[in-house]
């Protein structure tokens, strides 16, 4: 099968992966040991998590030198994820503020 | 039913055609063991389940009225009477980084045959996974000393705890399990159980432990960062 064929890749390339994960994960933390707030540290935190999970996914997981066919199986069904995410965080607005008004009363 | 024969397909038409080719022609639609895209779609399902959990924890966490507690100063540790924030959760980060690297070189070296290097390779994961989820059990015992609950805490928001302790729990099971499945396969190989036949079984391992390494990725970056 072509898969097996395309698992031969250097010893080194999981090196430098595993590298670039521990660079990656000492900048996140350095984003709390410094105590980095507001907008600025939500935007490091993705910053240094979506690389750390794309290589993950694609290099340790393989899922770059699959075929298209399971890349798509894996990756279409995750914009349901995204619509669940937009919605509770517009219900949890919604709530927040309903709170608001009727907690204090 | 398709034949193990019914090999005429090639899969090699790149791109979007082939992904056509893929799915209409009369043959399997995966070009993988039947084991791998089994545990791909079970990843998928697994990937849903902790999306729910996080998305449910944003949610309580955004309509929460009362402060949010501060993971930074929670999961702080004292060392030589100064507190370190987070010192626990990232070593704990790294421990698992650690054991995706090994494991993705224990699946590197079954393909290549080197069956004694897999196995070591596959058992110092399943012992980097092992210390990760003792020192998740040593967080554990710390936070309920200090009063946490799944209803309450002493320093805010009470659905920190329930968050907490499923989504934390949620990962640490996995780990568990995918420590004994490691164990489980590093026995196997070595006693030649796979003796002829190619070693894809340690792949679809490390796709689990490395899929469990990816859902760390997430709850550090909002659990405990965030």
């Amino acid at each position: 099968m072509s898969e097996t064929a395309s698992q031969q890749h250097p010893i080194g390339l999981y090196l430098k992966i595993w590298l670039l994960l521990f660079v990656f994960s000492a900048f996140s933390y350095a984003v709390d040991y410094y105590q980095v707030q507001g907008a600025l540290r939500w935007t490091l935190i993705l910053i240094f998590m979506f690389p750390k999970a794309g290589l993950i996914i694609s290099i340790s997981m393989h899922v770059r030198w699959e075929r298209l066919s399971l890349k798509y199986v894996l990756f279409l069904p995750l914009t349901a994820i995204a619509v669940l995410i937009i919605l509770m965080a517009i219900e949890g607005d919604y709530t927040y503020l309903t709170r608001l008004l009727f907690f204090d009363r | 039913m398709i034949s193990e024969t019914d090999k005429s397909a090639t899969y090699t038409e790149p791109g979007v055609a082939g992904l056509v080719s893929d799915w209409a022609a009369d043959r399997q639609t995966f070009d993988m063991p039947w084991g791998k895209i089994m545990m791909w779609i079970f990843l998928l399902s697994d990937t849903f389940i902790f999306s729910v959990f996080l998305v449910s924890y944003m949610n309580v966490r955004i309509s929460a009225t009362d402060p949010w507690p501060n993971a930074s100063e929670v999961f702080a540790l004292q060392i030589f009477g100064e507190y370190v924030p987070l010192l626990l959760i990232a070593i704990m980060t790294f421990i698992l980084i650690t054991s995706s690297g090994t494991m993705a070189m224990a699946v590197n070296y079954a393909y290549r045959g080197d069956i004694k290097k897999t196995v070591w390779l596959i058992v110092a994961t399943a012992l980097f996974g092992a210390s990760f989820v003792g020192m998740q059990a040593f967080e554990w015992s710390k936070l309920i000393e200090e009063g946490v609950r799944p209803w309450g805490n002493p320093w805010g928001a009470s659905q920190f705890g329930s968050a907490f302790f499923m989504i934390t729990g949620f990962h640490g099971l996995h780990v568990t399990g995918g420590v004994i499945y490691l164990l489980w396969t590093a026995r196997r190989v070595s006693s030649g159980y796979y003796e002829g036949k190619d070693l894809a079984i340690v792949e679809i391992a490390g796709l689990y432990w490395h899929f469990v390494d990816l859902v760390w990725v997430f709850i550090f970056a909002f659990f405990y960062l965030w």
